[in-house]
């Protein structure tokens, strides 16, 4: 029996110093090399390889420094792996973080403020970012907590050979004609639905579920979920209700708008138009579409607008080396790295929004495309909305606009539930 | 019972008769360090399992029940004690009894289609007739694909303008929005887990239907007996372990289902489809409420503990032991 108890009793403390080793923060000594790593949602091969080289050339310089490791994560989980690897106790240094998590990351604290270490480091010129640019991860005190590093705006591509097939103007001639607004885009869109079958236009992304891309169309009418701060509902403000009202007649009425549960690819020749960002132009290359435009967005009743994502890096303050991390940061951001990863995202420095820097990054898109729709929507284009809490804003404006895509819903009436909903999320 | 088993090594070991040298204290000395020895053996040998049970479920539902009364801002990397503040926001929570509505139509909804159909397809591919192997392979097939593959692969098919819309098309049937509208929405997910683990139980079942004895089914077919009352009344209760084990199996995993709920209708339309787990998911890694996951996860435990309770209680009343 005494040997059971001993036994038990060790397995016991095996067990409980199992499970503690995992949890035990012992810290890094002063002289262990320092082993960086990021988390990022592109496992593009080329990409990576382009930060691969950045790093490197940080790590010849700093011989403290043993790796820096870029960890792919899954886009659409991205951010809750994030946090749960930060519940876990093993959170990265680095991080890319999305607009719409830039709120809750900022304002909890969980990123090292960047300013002191970016002011201070030789040639960074950080007076040379962006102030619109910033804006977002800016904390009340106006510290920069993470690096506006991926500026892209939403543009439309179009389909000129299925605008053809339909018998329908292409788009540069819509815009010629001044035309270029989203009434027309319907109209024509259901046309092309008619004639050939395959979908009008496509907000990229949204299928029904993420609504925030419709800032891409609601803006168009002078349209916002909440007010400027953040505290109020305005998803059944008119503007709203009539930028849904068209969506629904797009969808249900022209079908002009693939309706919910159908799919319709713009890069698979699927349809006529697309909203989406300009990084999505490499797929242009093996569509198939031979003949195709960039244009803005179109402009609805309350005039033009433009709308822009965002992405921007952070260091943890809960990773294991916090300041070498800032410190990486500024120099993976610096002007020289900058302009090299402006081959795959639009910098956030005022002196690289030229059409002759970005036209090496977008090689299928001519500068003439990116001086007239790109630099412009990037300078004065609107953030996709953020908001505290964001997570469950989504989920609950999500469930609340299902009762929306059917083909006779009530319009105000659900948007008026929305408001009900999430508006005491928004005051908390 | 433990002394018989002390000495039989020790006999063993002395190569000697269960009666040699008994008494003598020299050798009950040798017994008695052999025997603490094997005990020693015997413990190191479960000793593995042990600490996994510690390490992966004793300590893991210490942990929850100890976050149940904090709340943990992850971000912030914030733990303060908050009592029964969870708790109370259980009973407070005016989606948590839809959620556990929708748990509960998705649980029986499984387990009485796919035990079923499991039986069926068991009963029916308990012959011997040309290509059955094939048929039981093509049956259990789903169970060793990718969950998610499977999920993504059904989600296409069951689109607006998906491959079950279109088949019914071609006999003039408009489909439903399938994945879009309420009931049908809970219907897709349940047919599509469904699908994916009947194989599991349809063997499990073939299994059990194979251990029937053959005279006893011959002589009440000698006796008069129809094929309906042979199944109903010998095979059914032959087969009552294996009932109960695919049972408890169907329930437990029915009240763990995430993947397909995230793939396919990600709780909606509305809320028709978020299951407790997903909820729960959902309040702890999207939400950031760590406390309040925990409080959900904790009424899972009790639900799943329960239901086994009661399953493992009723057996006395319809499980049939040949012993």
């Amino acid at each position: 029996m005494k040997s059971a108890k001993m036994l038990s009793a060790a397995a016991v403390v095996a067990a409980a110093s199992l499970a503690l080793s995992g949890c035990s923060g012992s810290g890094p000594s002063a002289d262990e090399p320092v082993a960086l790593r990021m988390t990022v949602w592109t496992s593009n091969e080329a990409q990576l390889a382009l930060f691969d080289e950045i790093a490197d050339a940080y790590i010849a310089d700093h011989p403290e420094v043993s790796s820096i490791t870029f960890d792919p994560l899954d886009f659409d989980s991205y951010t809750t792996t994030l946090t749960t690897q930060l519940a876990g106790g093993n959170p990265p240094d680095m991080a890319w973080l999305l607009e719409n998590a830039a709120p809750d990351f900022v304002s909890s604290g969980a990123l090292v403020p960047l300013n002191d270490t970016l002011s201070s480091t030789e040639g960074y010129e950080l007076d040379d970012l962006s102030e619109p640019a910033t804006q977002l991860w800016r904390t009340e005190d106006g510290d920069l907590a993470a690096y506006p590093f991926s500026t892209s705006p939403f543009v439309v591509f179009a389909n000129d050979d299925l605008l053809a097939a339909a018998g329908q103007p292409t788009a540069a001639e819509l815009q010629a004609s001044g035309q270029w607004n989203w009434n027309t885009l319907s109209d024509v869109g259901s046309k092309v639905n008619a004639a050939t079958g395959k979908a009008g236009f496509v907000v990229r992304d949204f299928e029904y579920t993420q609504w925030d891309y419709l800032s891409t169309v609601w803006n168009g009418w002078g349209a916002a979920p909440w007010s400027a701060d953040g505290k109020t509902c305005t998803f059944d403000a008119p503007e709203m209700v009539d930028a849904f009202t068209f969506l629904h007649d797009a969808a249900f009425a022209k079908k002009a708008m693939p309706g919910p549960g159908s799919t319709a690819d713009f890069f698979a020749g699927d349809a006529a138009f697309t909203v989406t960002q300009i990084s999505r132009a490499s797929l242009l290359k093996e569509s198939g579409i031979t003949s195709w435009e960039l244009l803005p967005l179109p402009s609805g009743p309350d005039g033009e607008y433009s709308v822009i994502g965002q992405a921007g890096l952070g260091a943890l303050a809960q990773g294991k080396h916090p300041e070498q991390a800032a410190d990486f940061i500024a120099f993976f951001t610096n002007p020289e790295n900058s302009a090299k990863l402006a081959t795959y995202f639009p910098p956030a420095r005022t002196s690289q929004l030229t059409a002759s820097t970005l036209s090496a990054a977008n090689p299928v898109l001519s500068e003439a495309q990116l001086a007239d729709v790109v630099v412009p929507a990037i300078t004065s284009g609107t953030v996709r909305p953020s908001h505290t809490g964001a997570a469950e804003i989504q989920q609950e404006v999500r469930s609340g606009l299902d009762g929306l895509w059917v083909a006779d819903a009530d319009i105000a009436g659900t948007l008026t539930g929305v408001c009900d909903t999430i508006g005491p999320l928004l005051e908390q | 019972m433990s002394g018989v088993l002390d000495e039989a090594p020790v006999v063993l070991a002395a190569g000697a008769s269960p009666r040699a040298g008994a008494g003598r204290p020299a050798e009950k000395r040798r017994r008695r360090r052999l025997s603490r020895g094997d005990t020693l053996i015997g413990y190191l040998f479960v000793a593995p399992q042990v600490i996994g049970i510690l390490a992966f479920v004793i300590l893991p539902l210490a942990l929850i029940l100890y976050y149940n009364f904090h709340e943990w801002n992850v971000l912030a990397n914030t733990f303060r004690f908050v009592g029964t503040e969870n708790v109370e926001r259980l009973f407070s929570d005016p989606k948590v009894a839809p959620v556990l509505g929708a748990t509960a139509v998705f649980s029986i909804g499984l387990v009485i289609g796919n035990l079923g159909l499991a039986l069926l397809l068991a009963v029916l591919l308990n012959r011997k007739v040309r290509g059955i192997t094939f048929f039981r392979t093509l049956f259990f097939s789903p169970v060793v694909v990718s969950l998610v593959a499977w999920t993504i692969v059904w989600g296409f098919l069951l689109q607006d303008d998906g491959g079950i819309n279109g088949l019914l098309a071609m006999v003039g049937v408009d489909g439903p929005n399938w994945l879009r509208e309420g009931p049908t929405a809970m219907l897709s997910v349940i047919v599509v887990q469904v699908f994916k683990n009947v194989g599991l139980n349809m063997i499990l079942f073939l299994s059990a239907l194979q251990g029937v004895p053959r005279e006893v089914t011959e002589a009440a077919s000698i006796d008069g007996a129809g094929k309906a009352a042979i199944f109903g009344r010998i095979t059914l209760p032959l087969i009552s372990p294996t009932i109960l084990l695919t049972t408890i199996i169907t329930i437990v995993g029915s009240l763990q289902v995430f993947a397909q709920i995230a793939v396919l209708t990600q709780g909606g339309p509305g809320i028709s489809t978020t299951v407790l787990v997903y909820y729960l998911f959902q309040q702890a890694f999207e939400f950031h409420r760590f406390g309040y996951g925990s409080t959900l996860a904790l009424v899972l435990f009790v639900i799943v503990l329960l239901l086994t309770i009661v399953q493992w209680q009723l057996r006395k009343r319809w499980v049939f032991y040949e012993n």
